[in-house]
């Protein structure tokens, strides 16, 4: 293969068009949206261009903190759930048979899919008390009566968590694959018991890759914008709830502006950590 | 009494038989090369030795115990892995001390012993870099010297030079044997290297499809070999097909040869190395003679390689280059068998292919 950098015109021109579709549908956009952050609302009115930041202010209300700790929070423990149960998950996978591992692939390609709609719905009939797994418990024996479970905070962590872990095993998966498997072998001839080679060298061997999945997914976290509001109450509504109110239902253009600058710019700065742990570990 | 007994040793992986029944008693501090072309069975014995494959049959008994099924982390063996299998996330010292660690042993304990062991491989100093600063040697010997942390009871090697260019392991075989000599350690290393197996081992185990076809010192390996496949696989053979027509007498292609050591009647194999093939001008008289055409010679420095035609099989010989006959390609040659040379084997039908 030949690996030089490319030269000329002609020999760019295979990324011109990406370019120009990232620049045209994102980089004009989210400028806009920076210069909107910056206007002033006009009551009962839009905004009219200004230089105010009166809207990046209103970040350090109560509310507005409430709000972003806890999306922050949630995403945080999605990621780390995800990546606690994908890791172990993963890790077996690629000690399949070849034909196995495609097949679990395919299927969680397939969830992968799913809409975010069709997730929420799915969880929220699973949890519901009228035709949910509470259901199945007292036919079991292990529940006097069916209740509802959503929404809760567990339902909604539930959901976040479902539509998360393929996500995830994806983003694992190449690291996983490419670790040496005697490293856990040469552990288990050294003294160590299969659990703790596991914790004692694989884990900490791939700690970069963890540390980099655990952001990616936490990114991935951050956005989620349904299923707060299908399987979780109010208070569990995330920033990317608190936007689109603003924006749609509250007409408030430049608040709703700031908060999403300030989303994507915290998006970057930890998909930036991300991409610099990853990197650490390829030359290591 | 035997350090190790592997007893009917066999490894099934569903219709495929990797192991086929291995049995071999080795003695305390003996050096054992297991030797064999790829795909074997010689890494599956190894690793069923270490713990790492279940055995499907057989037993596996170390000073009188048995640990058929005792799981690989309870055999306390050290083993070096064809990839070494360095841990990257920490240094050659922590590598090292690594089994330490996991038996709860003080930090000054295993800073102790990490530097013990690297003095023992002859890498002082290293104790603190990243394995991935090292160089293939230098990894090579952490390897190695994590392995022996424990002062293990048997010391297992999975073709733990392949990775060396040919100058390293040349040295590195040297002092891997020296280092087993000083330790006396019981070690068994996988090879698929005859000149590595027969310069570092006390005992030569030849392995192909899964079968152990001899085991024995290196020099009985090479002139006293048990098979057509182990006579053909270490170092270079003339093997001629014959019937014994009478006791002592044997017809093969081109004549008759008269040895000691035949079956009374039946077909036989013999084996004669090149080196011991001696070659006489053509019309010269002797026993054990066949005559033939030179087809193809060359020099190679210490001696010289003629290739010879005996009707129609291809003999090779090697002779010193003062004993060389006047005679061309194409010109007629006479090539001796002397009796003592000529090994006698089951005949090729026998052969386990």
């Amino acid at each position: 293969m030949i690996r030089r950098a490319p030269r000329g015109l002609a020999e760019h021109a295979p990324i011109l068009f990406p370019a120009l579709m990232l620049v045209v549908f994102f980089v004009i956009p989210f400028s806009l949206m920076i210069a909107v952050s910056v206007f002033r609302r006009v009551p009962g009115g839009f905004y009219e261009p200004d230089l105010v930041f009166a809207n990046y202010e209103r970040f350090l209300t109560a509310f507005f903190g409430g709000v972003m700790s806890f999306s922050l929070g949630l995403a945080a423990l999605v990621a780390v759930l995800s990546v606690g149960i994908a890791f172990p998950f993963t890790y077996r996978l690629v000690k399949l048979p070849r034909g196995a591992q495609i097949r679990w692939l395919v299927f969680l390609l397939s969830i992968l899919s799913l809409s975010e709609v069709i997730i929420g719905f799915a969880w929220s009939t699973l949890l519901s008390r009228t035709a949910g797994i509470t259901n199945l418990f007292v036919a079991l024996g292990l529940m006097a009566e069916p209740q509802s479970l959503s929404p809760s905070f567990g339902a909604l962590l539930a959901g976040l968590v479902y539509q998360a872990f393929p996500y995830t095993v994806l983003v694992l998966y190449p690291a996983l694959a490419r670790l040496d498997p005697y490293l856990e072998e040469a552990a288990r001839t050294l003294g160590s018991s299969p659990l703790r080679a596991f914790f004692t060298v694989v884990v900490p061997g791939l700690r970069n890759t963890i540390v980099a999945t655990t952001i990616m997914v936490f990114v991935f976290a951050l956005g989620s914008y349904l299923l707060p509001q299908l399987l979780g109450r109010p208070q569990h509504w995330t920033l990317s709830v608190l936007i689109t109110d603003q924006a749609i239902y509250q007409s408030n253009m430049p608040f709703a502006a700031a908060m999403a600058v300030f989303l994507v710019l915290v998006s970057l700065a930890l998909v930036g950590l991300a991409l610099l742990a990853g990197r650490r570990e390829e030359t290591a | 009494m035997s350090a190790l007994v592997l007893d009917g040793l066999t490894k099934r992986y569903g219709p495929v038989t990797a192991v086929h029944g291995a049995s071999l008693r080795i003695p305390h501090g003996q050096f054992v090369c297991l030797l064999g072309p790829s795909g074997c069975g010689k890494t599956t014995l190894l690793r069923m030795i270490a713990g790492l494959e279940d055995p499907s049959g057989g037993r596996l008994v170390i000073d009188g115990r048995d640990i058929t099924t005792a799981p690989a982390h309870t055999r306390e063996f050290g083993m070096v892995f064809q990839s070494l299998a360095l841990f990257p996330h920490l240094t050659a010292g922590e590598n090292i001390a690594y089994p330490l660690r996991i038996r709860g042993a003080s930090k000054a304990e295993q800073r102790k012993r990490a530097e013990e062991l690297l003095e023992l491989v002859r890498l002082p100093g290293v104790a603190d870099r990243p394995v991935s600063k090292l160089s293939g040697g230098q990894r090579q010997r952490v390897a190695i010297a994590r392995a022996l942390a424990l002062s293990p009871k048997l010391f297992l090697l999975d073709e733990p030079l392949s990775a060396l260019d040919a100058k390293l392991r040349e040295a590195m075989q040297i002092e891997l044997k020296q280092l087993q000599q000083r330790l006396g350690i019981t070690t068994i290393v996988v090879t698929h290297d005859q000149r590595e197996a027969m310069t570092m081992a006390d005992l030569v185990v030849v392995m192909s499809q899964g079968r152990i076809h001899q085991a024995a010192p290196p020099m009985e390996v090479y002139r006293q070999p048990a098979d057509a496949f182990v006579a053909d696989f270490i170092g270079m053979t003339n093997l001629l097909e014959g019937e014994v027509t009478a006791p002592g007498t044997a017809i093969v292609p081109g004549g008759t040869l008269h040895l000691p050591d035949l079956p009374p009647t039946g077909r036989v194999l013999l084996s004669v190395r090149p080196e011991d093939v001696v070659v006489h001008p053509a019309g010269t008289d002797g026993p054990n003679r066949l005559t033939g055409t030179l087809s193809f010679m060359r020099d190679l420095g210490a001696s010289v390689e003629f290739r010879i035609d005996v009707a129609g099989r291809e003999i090779v010989a090697l002779s010193r280059p003062q004993d060389r006959p006047p005679v061309a390609p194409g010109g007629a040659l006479s090539v001796e068998f002397p009796p003592a040379a000529c090994v006698v084997l089951p005949p090729m039908a026998e052969r386990p292919q």
